[in-house]
């Protein structure tokens, strides 16, 4: 299992368009891969989950992936979370 | 939310957003300061034996409820003059009193609770009414909790909790059953109480967004506006668990229906189906099924149950042993 953590650094939190961005990402992976955030656990390969997070501006993230390709997994998602989602950065 | 799942103060109790015959009626009359107070115990307290000075196991981190007995001692005291065990009371950092049938202590009493910044609470209801109210709502807040990830609809009044791994269909199942006249509570993330110690209460994890669903090529879709307001329900209990997986061929699926698997949830055993998908298993209509053969158990009927004890009956019968024994080609 691989444990990582980002913060949010675009301005707009993790709206819908970032939430795709993210679950695209994820299914292209076989790893089981959650993200969380203050105790909620949630399924990084369903956008309605990721929304759901509520994840605003600064929030802390951790990535976690379990399974063949974890360690790529995990890496691209916090590529995506550290590149701000190609959006204006706070 | 975020307030809900770390700490509980009495803020949140009087923000509560109940309806009608749950409401508690709470308003603040003193001890503002306070009502940052956390709530640990999802239970109350009847001050009386700390009134008349006697503080052992004294409930402290309880709510302290007041009803007319306590009201009028507090009012016996004051005409005394007498504050030793209210000054004592107030020393313990009690999250708060609440005053019933619209009662207000002494100027006294609330000057050292405002001193104390313990926040002093009044309701109209009755004492007894208030505590039973407060009691089923503190229980269904401390209650513990998880999130999963599925859909959970109302089929035929079963609460059904699909799960199943991303992209088997669990939203385009729910989606055909909306359609077909069922209700959705809520799409993906699941969030799950245990009520009572037996009763598994599944809700959407937010108010704000629920009742959407993410329909791989629509994107995402608005329930309530597309199939109107009969199309969801805000929770509802979760009375089955099917589990949607690929079909693997290697694997033994139930072809009876006489052994039954659960699935634990907070400790608790939910019935579950596991069910095969693949291209031409009409899932909704398995699904549909599957949520009236579990009403039939409820009633008593268990239809595999019920047609293996007339396969017994049958072979057993001694009729149909003699026709067999006696026939010449067997």
């Amino acid at each position: 299992m691989v444990e990582l953590e980002t913060t949010i650094k675009n301005r707009a939190g993790i709206h819908a368009r970032p939430s795709a961005l993210i679950a695209q990402t994820a299914v292209k992976y076989s790893s089981r891969i959650f993200l969380e955030k203050a105790g909620n656990k949630i399924n990084a390969k369903s956008i309605m989950g990721i929304i759901t997070l509520a994840a605003s501006f600064g929030s802390v993230i951790k990535i976690t992936a379990e399974g063949p390709d974890e360690q790529a997994a995990a890496e691209a998602i916090k590529a995506l979370f550290d590149s701000g989602f190609n959006e204006e950065l706070g | 939310m975020e307030n809900e799942s770390s700490t509980f103060t009495v803020l949140d109790l009087i923000d509560l957003d109940l309806k009608e015959q749950n409401s508690l009626e709470l308003k603040c009359v003193a001890g503002r300061s306070g009502l940052g107070r956390q709530l640990t115990v999802p239970d109350f307290n009847r001050p009386g034996l700390a009134l008349a000075g006697f503080f052992e196991s004294f409930a402290w981190d309880k709510l302290q409820i007041f009803g007319r007995g306590e009201t009028a001692y507090l009012v016996k005291l004051d005409k005394e003059n007498n504050h030793a065990s209210v000054d004592k009371l107030f020393s313990y950092s009690i999250p708060c009193c609440i005053f019933t049938n619209s009662l207000l202590p002494s100027k006294s009493f609330l000057d050292a609770a405002e001193a104390s910044g313990c926040p002093i609470l009044s309701t109209p209801l009755s004492s007894s009414e208030f505590s039973s109210r407060v009691l089923r709502i503190l229980y269904e807040i401390f209650a513990p909790k998880t999130t999963m990830h599925g859909v959970l609809v109302e089929v035929f009044g079963i609460g059904i909790l699909l799960i199943g791994d991303s992209g088997v269909g669990k939203s385009e199942t729910a989606l055909e059953l909306i359609e077909r006249g069922h209700r959705l509570v809520a799409d993906d993330v699941v969030e799950i109480r245990c009520v009572n110690g037996s009763v598994l209460m599944g809700q959407g994890a937010n108010k704000m967004i629920g009742h959407h669903m993410e329909i791989r090529g629509l994107g995402i879709i608005n329930i309530t506006h597309l199939f109107g307001v009969g199309a969801i329900r805000d929770k509802k209990q979760v009375q089955l668990v099917c589990q949607l997986e690929d079909w693997n061929p290697e694997k033994v699926y139930d072809r009876i229906g006489m052994d039954e698997l659960t699935c634990e949830i907070l400790g608790v055993k939910v019935p579950k189906l596991e069910i095969p998908v693949k291209p031409g298993r009409n899932i909704p209509i398995i699904v549909e099924t599957a949520a009236m053969n579990e009403r039939l158990k409820k009633m008593g009927y268990h239809s595999a149950k019920e047609f293996n004890q007339n396969v017994m009956r049958w072979l057993e019968s001694e009729n149909e042993r003699t026709l067999y024994f006696s026939r010449d080609d067997y």
